[in-house]
């Protein structure tokens, strides 16, 4: 009864939360006395995983599974739990992991707690804390079912490092037709993703106009960071919706947010509060984001911000 | 077409949350509750295929007569009959589980829930209901046409979108980009009028068993003050954010 963890991947190459989500289901093999196994799908090179904890790795080759699809995944990892007789699964947050939970949990009637912040404060009972009301509250949350879905928090375990070999065997499940047919993906591949990043720069209002978002650009680079935006951007159409960070918008938990120009609605610091570090930049000392943030810079955007890449630059050059 | 939409009763955004009986249950005391934000993005979009393509929709609710208020305000937007079923919501599986029940009985064609509400953001109740009803399933759903039985949507992923076709039944979980902010509707006089004419059910609820039990919740700990540093000395903060803070 090992516990199970689906290592997500993305053109055959495993994304940073497979390596985080190892290292928890480690944590939690560590408290129940057993071993990991994780599931892989389409991915080239597993080995990395024997690292991060795992100790058998079920590689999925499979081209119906070419591209992403909730219900063969789901199915995938259904069955890759009834062989191992797992009663622990684990998940990521992404997008992808968040659309096939609970077409899991309904598969093995279990119950699925998401965003998990931390390792199981009790197996049993089985106790996890997660956030809850939008970062405004932790809920401890007890996990009633045989079978257990957990659902990591993206960085907020982070990644530990267990020096092993994972075994492999590949492992063919069985898959029905997908009900969904992707037609066409719209992404942008050379830029570091609002999940994934560990810096996010975010602007708002106070830039003024689309126009001026080149240095928001510019730093996001200098730091290897993704770029969002507040809700009036996006809405007033300066930046893509895609960029829109906050309560109706996408959720960041970052290790670093940079907020230029934005004032701070509550809309907006539900959605961006799971960020460990806060920064500010703003003219208005009065902005209510100078209450939510760690560090602040009460100064013209348009001033502070080329300085900064300019020291920063510098400050990288020395590392 | 006939189209369920799941609405949510939560507390507003701008609420102070706050937890009573040993921070055992959330304190509803001075709360004012509304339309979970990502179904109202939703519900409004079921009116566009209500005036355009003639659907009829129906509004539901897991929970208390506490909750009716919610779903007059659905009603007084344009939704044709409202559901509560009437128990209190336990976790999300328990829910679905109710939703999916309702779902059955009535032979929608459509089900529209948020992604996700914003009071326990479990992220579940779509992809559930979709599973215990064997419909297909869409989530983060940004962008929806449906013609006949034919389905075109777009799904929000990490890093951008993605267009995907399917077939009713549907369920799908909504959120901003279904429509945008300033199509979301205001009720006005004749609404709420019309609103109190309109069906609302009160279902008696199936047996289920909550999966998943809340014991305690904890609020942050308050954070300490903000540093300030001058923007004609960023140095400080470049030194502050790699020795102390150790993020770049």
């Amino acid at each position: 009864m090992s516990v199970l963890v689906y290592t997500e991947s993305e053109q055959g190459t495993f994304k940073k939360v497979a390596l985080e989500v190892a290292s928890y289901a480690k944590a939690i093999a560590n408290q129940l006395g057993t071993t990991v196994t994780a599931v892989t799908i389409n991915v080239d090179d597993a080995s990395a995983l024997g690292n991060y904890g795992v100790d058998k790795v079920l590689n999925v080759s499979n081209a119906q599974l070419q591209s992403f699809n909730a219900n063969g995944y789901a199915e995938a990892i259904k069955q890759a739990v009834e062989k191992e007789a797992a009663k622990v699964v684990v998940v990521s947050s992404s997008a992808d992991s968040k659309y096939l939970a609970p077409l899991l949990a309904v598969g093995l009637n279990a119950g699925y707690a998401s965003n998990v912040i931390e390792a199981p404060s009790s197996t049993s009972p089985f106790t996890v804390k997660r956030t809850a009301f939008t970062n405004k509250a932790f809920e401890m949350s007890q996990i009633n079912t045989d079978i257990k879905i957990i659902g990591v928090s993206n960085n907020s375990f982070g990644l530990v490092e267990n020096s092993g070999n994972a075994s492999a065997e590949d492992f063919s499940p069985s898959i029905s037709d997908s009900g969904v047919t992707v037609e066409s993906v719209d992404k942008a591949t050379d830029k570091v993703t609002i999940a994934d990043a560990d810096i996010v720069v975010s602007a708002g209002r106070g830039l003024k106009g689309p126009e001026n978002w080149g240095m928001v650009e510019e730093l996001a680079d200098v730091l290897g960071a993704a770029t969002a935006c507040s809700k009036p951007v996006s809405d007033l159409g300066w930046r893509p919706h895609s960029e829109h960070v906050g309560q109706t918008g996408k959720p960041v938990a970052s290790n670093l947010y940079i907020a230029i120009g934005i004032s701070g609605a509550i809309q907006h610091l539900a959605g961006i509060n799971a960020s460990k570090v806060k920064v500010v930049i703003n003219t208005d000392a009065e902005a209510p984001f100078f209450k939510a943030a760690d560090y602040g810079v009460v100064g013209d955007a348009f001033e502070v911000v080329p300085q900064l890449i300019e020291k920063l630059k510098a400050f990288k050059a020395q590392q | 077409m006939k189209i369920l939409v799941c609405i949510s009763h939560v507390p507003d955004t701008t609420s102070k949350i706050n937890f009573s009986e040993g921070d055992t249950k959330f304190d509803t005391n001075g709360v004012q509750f509304v339309i979970n934000p990502n179904d109202e993005f939703g519900l409004t979009r079921a009116m566009w295929f209500k005036e355009k393509q003639g659907a009829h929709v129906t509004v539901v609710n897991v929970g208390g007569a506490e909750t009716e208020p919610t779903l007059r305000k659905a009603l007084a937007i344009g939704a044709d009959a409202a559901i509560r079923v009437n128990t209190v919501a336990l976790d999300g599986f328990s829910v679905a589980k109710q939703l999916a029940n309702v779902v059955k009985e009535g032979g929608y064609d459509l089900v529209i829930a948020g992604r996700e509400s914003i009071d326990y953001n479990g992220g579940m109740v779509p992809g559930m209901i979709a599973g215990l009803t064997h419909a297909n399933f869409i989530n983060n759903c940004i962008n929806l046409e449906i013609d006949g039985t034919s389905v075109k949507a777009t799904r929000e992923i990490d890093g951008g979108k993605e267009t995907v076709s399917t077939v009713l039944p549907l369920v799908i979980g909504g959120q901003k980009g279904l429509v945008e902010e300033s199509d979301l509707r205001i009720p006005n006089m004749r609404g709420i009028m019309m609103a109190r004419q309109k069906p609302l059910t009160v279902a008696e609820p199936i047996d289920v068993s909550a999966e998943t039990t809340s014991v305690k919740f904890e609020k942050p700990t308050p954070k300490g003050a903000i540093k300030l540093v001058s923007a004609d000395n960023l140095d400080d903060l470049i030194n502050l954010l790699h020795n102390e803070a150790k993020v770049i």
